[in-house]
């Protein structure tokens, strides 16, 4: 355990949903599938215009190591493969299917033949599964570890520390025999001697449900942690649980940590018992626009605006539209965008929620200083970066900043501070780089 | 439709600069209905000028320069109360308003406004009067209109027959300026700030447990160590002028490098300078000596190797 607690701040939690089973909606009219819903290479497309293509069919294949492949949401027909914007900014190809409305399931899916530890990772990477936590990595890179004893603990994330977000909740709840699964196939084939499910203290359902079921597994074990977030950011996790700190530049798995979202793992135990990739997703559809919140599980690729039809639509005009939580949510320019495997909810805010607060003067409290989970100094990285000093910024270390908005949301004068630090860490990755090529030049 | 695009978080505290000023101005309030209990009305009237000078100075300074207004953060209330804090009751009311005068103008307006400025504007407001005026600052009354020397004062004499009693010079049943005197009503304050977060207890007790330990050590008894930190402005000073935000270290250790320094100060002042009191002067040094504080007290982030 760790000696002490790293800063972070309390949000109101807004976790209404949490008692609602996800309820599966009707098929929608089309599907967007984008071919980037991970890191890595996009992938590049099987089919092509005019196919017909069932649920579970594999349409795009992974372009590299790190990469996943992508598989049809619907039975249907192609309509298109065309670039379109996503909320980041860039244009990624996606395919786009009109459903048939029929649902029929693609007659080659079967569970996969599972002999040794190769073959469950490469069950792992034709199950298109990636990091569902939100960074979309693909599962099967991060399982693949050459040397096994380095494992000392794999962490299954259930902090869910993001406001109004609950399929994690969910996944606790509706299906805890899947994620204890998951959990001992990762005892099987990857070596995994002690399992820690971390979930935050506002969750007792689900402490009590994962406690119920780890009772009788050996090497598995629940940890409740304090409701404050990010608790669930890796580094924060891993320090909270096993008491190791990740540093700078290095991965979780050199301190002997692997983390992994529950709801992946959960993933990763029904495609090896069913042999269904991930085509659906069980999102968290809430805010203060949406009529009835709910969780519901979606094709992947459906658009938003059926998501939210589906929820009854909106008490009033939504201004900002998050995929993910409010914290570190991204907010989307329109109501087209698609689920995507790894988006754990869509919220829609009406006005009032989505203006914020004017900006004011820094006064210097130095609250932004006390709440960085990460001990960074967002006031001085503010004024090094507002008078260009990238050697201050470099120094400050504003690259490790995780970017979780601890900063911007407690600042008392409500300045961009987590945003500053995004610019700073672009403007000191640029400048680290240069300086290493021509370091590199001189020699 | 048309939808807000922005970065995250897209959530905000509830804590604003305005509520946290606001909230210094509660924990300065026992302090004045103790003030005018000790002193009388024009306890009141002092504070209330002071306010209202302080106040109306920004308005008219933004005003002019067309700049945007800011009185509604509370700040230039702070700055008004603090300074009449550190008035003895008698000072003409005219005194008064130039203190609060200076202070936002001078001290915090030339130098940028609210968070911009380097030394607290109260504490230099203070000065400047104390050394134009030496004779209205230093017109000590006591509540009975008798007019006495200061504990301080009296420490400073070497005579100790006249010193008020620790329990009397708690209650603020002494001479000296009208929001320092009442330690109790001060306290409740500090603890107010406390609990709703609004400092934090590193300046205040490194200051106090300073000049507390090196009056000890150099005084000789637990008794005037305890008159040392029962009297002058010591308390207020501690609470409320060395946490002000702008002005002092952002880290913890910094902070308790400044309440360390300011206690220091304050004894070599009291014991070996030429006034009775040091608080301000320490409190305005070190205020001087922040930014190299703060290059001292970096925090060390998480897992970060040395660039």
């Amino acid at each position: 355990m760790a000696l002490r607690r790293l800063h972070g701040v309390r949000v109101p939690h807004h976790k209404i949903t949490a008692d609602l089973a996800a309820v599966k909606m009707p098929p929608p009219a089309t599907v967007t599938i984008p071919m980037s819903m991970h890191i890595g290479a996009p992938a590049k497309p099987l089919v092509k215009v005019g196919d017909y293509v069932t649920v579970g069919q594999r349409i795009a294949e992974a372009a590299a190591f790190v990469s996943s492949p992508v598989h049809a949401s619907v039975s249907g027909t192609v309509k298109k493969i065309d670039e379109i914007l996503i909320s980041s900014g860039r244009k990624v190809p996606a395919i786009v299917i009109e459903s048939d409305g029929l649902m029929t399931r693609c007659p080659d899916l079967k569970p996969p033949v599972i002999n040794n530890a190769e073959d469950f990772l490469q069950a792992l990477t034709d199950s298109g599964i990636v990091g569902l936590g939100g960074a979309g990595f693909p599962t099967s890179v991060k399982l693949t570890v050459k040397n096994l004893d380095q494992i000392e603990a794999v962490i299954v994330n259930g902090a869910e520390c993001e406001p109004y977000i609950t399929s994690d909740t969910r996944t606790m709840t509706d299906n805890p025999k899947l994620v204890i699964a998951g959990a001992r196939l990762l005892q099987k084939h990857i070596g995994a001697k002690r399992i820690i499910f971390a979930i935050e203290d506002n969750k007792p359902l689900c402490i009590n449900r994962m406690r119920h079921f780890c009772k009788d597994e050996p090497g598995m074990e629940v940890m409740a942690l304090p409701a404050m977030y990010p608790q669930g950011g890796e580094k924060v996790l891993i320090y909270h649980t096993i008491g190791k700190t990740v540093p700078e530049g290095k991965l979780p798995l050199d301190v002997g940590a692997i983390v992994i979202n529950v709801t992946t793992l959960a993933s990763i135990a029904r495609y090896i018992k069913y042999g269904i990739p991930l085509v659906m997703k069980c999102v968290t559809v809430d805010g203060s626009a949406v009529r009835y919140p709910k969780n519901v599980i979606a094709p992947i690729g459906t658009p938003m605006k059926d998501v939210f039809a589906f929820c009854d639509g909106f008490v009033s005009e939504p201004k900002k539209v998050l995929y993910g939580g409010p914290m570190m949510g991204i907010a989307v320019p329109d109501l087209e965008q698609p689920i995507m495997k790894n988006t754990n909810a869509i919220l829609a805010f009406d006005e009032a929620d989505a203006t914020l607060p004017e900006t004011t003067a820094c006064i210097k409290c130095g609250r932004c200083i006390a709440h960085c989970p990460l001990n960074l100094m967002p006031v001085e990285i503010e004024s090094a970066y507002e008078r260009g000093d990238i050697e201050a910024l470099v120094q400050l270390k504003v690259n490790i900043c995780m970017e979780c908005g601890c900063c911007s949301f407690i600042c008392p004068a409500h300045r961009p501070l987590a945003q500053t630090n995004k610019l700073a860490k672009a403007q000191v990755g640029a400048y680290l780089k240069a300086k290493k090529e021509k370091e590199a030049q001189e020699k | 439709m048309s939808m807000l695009v922005s970065t995250s978080p897209h959530i905000r505290n509830k804590v604003t600069t305005a509520t946290i000023m606001r909230d210094v101005v509660i924990a300065l309030m026992p302090a004045l209905v103790a003030s005018v209990i000790i002193f009388g009305f024009r306890a009141l009237l002092v504070t209330a000028v002071s306010v209202a000078a302080a106040v109306l100075t920004e308005y008219l300074f933004q005003k002019g320069c067309k700049q945007p207004i800011t009185i509604q953060d509370w700040s230039a209330v702070v700055t008004g109360v603090l300074l009449a804090y550190n008035l003895p009751v008698t000072i003409p009311l005219w005194q008064a308003a130039l203190g609060s005068i200076i202070a936002i103008l001078v001290v915090k307006q030339f130098f940028g406004g609210i968070g911009k400025n380097f030394a607290n504007p109260a504490i230099v407001g203070r000065i400047v009067l104390f050394l134009s005026f030496s004779k209205t600052m230093t017109a000590w009354q006591f509540p009975d209109a008798v007019s006495t020397a200061t504990p301080l004062a009296v420490m400073a004499s070497g005579d100790m027959s006249t010193l008020p009693t620790h329990l009397q010079m708690f209650l603020g049943l002494k001479g000296g300026c009208l929001g320092e005197v009442c330690v109790l009503a001060l306290l409740i304050g500090f603890i107010y700030l406390l609990v709703r977060r609004v400092i934090t207890w590193h300046t205040p007790i490194a200051f106090m447990g300073t000049v507390f330990l090196l009056s000890w050590l150099l005084g000789g008894s637990f008794d005037y160590a305890l008159s040392q930190l029962l009297s002058g402005g010591l308390v207020l000073g501690a609470v409320f002028m060395a946490t002000d935000y702008a002005t002092t270290p952002s880290t913890n250790s910094g902070r308790l490098v400044f309440g360390l320094g300011c206690g220091l100060l304050t004894v070599m002042i009291r014991q070996w300078g030429s006034y009775a009191e040091g608080v301000s002067f320490a409190i305005l040094f070190m205020n001087i000596l922040t930014p190299y504080i703060s290059r001292w007290t970096r925090t060390k982030p998480f897992g970060g190797v040395r660039a």
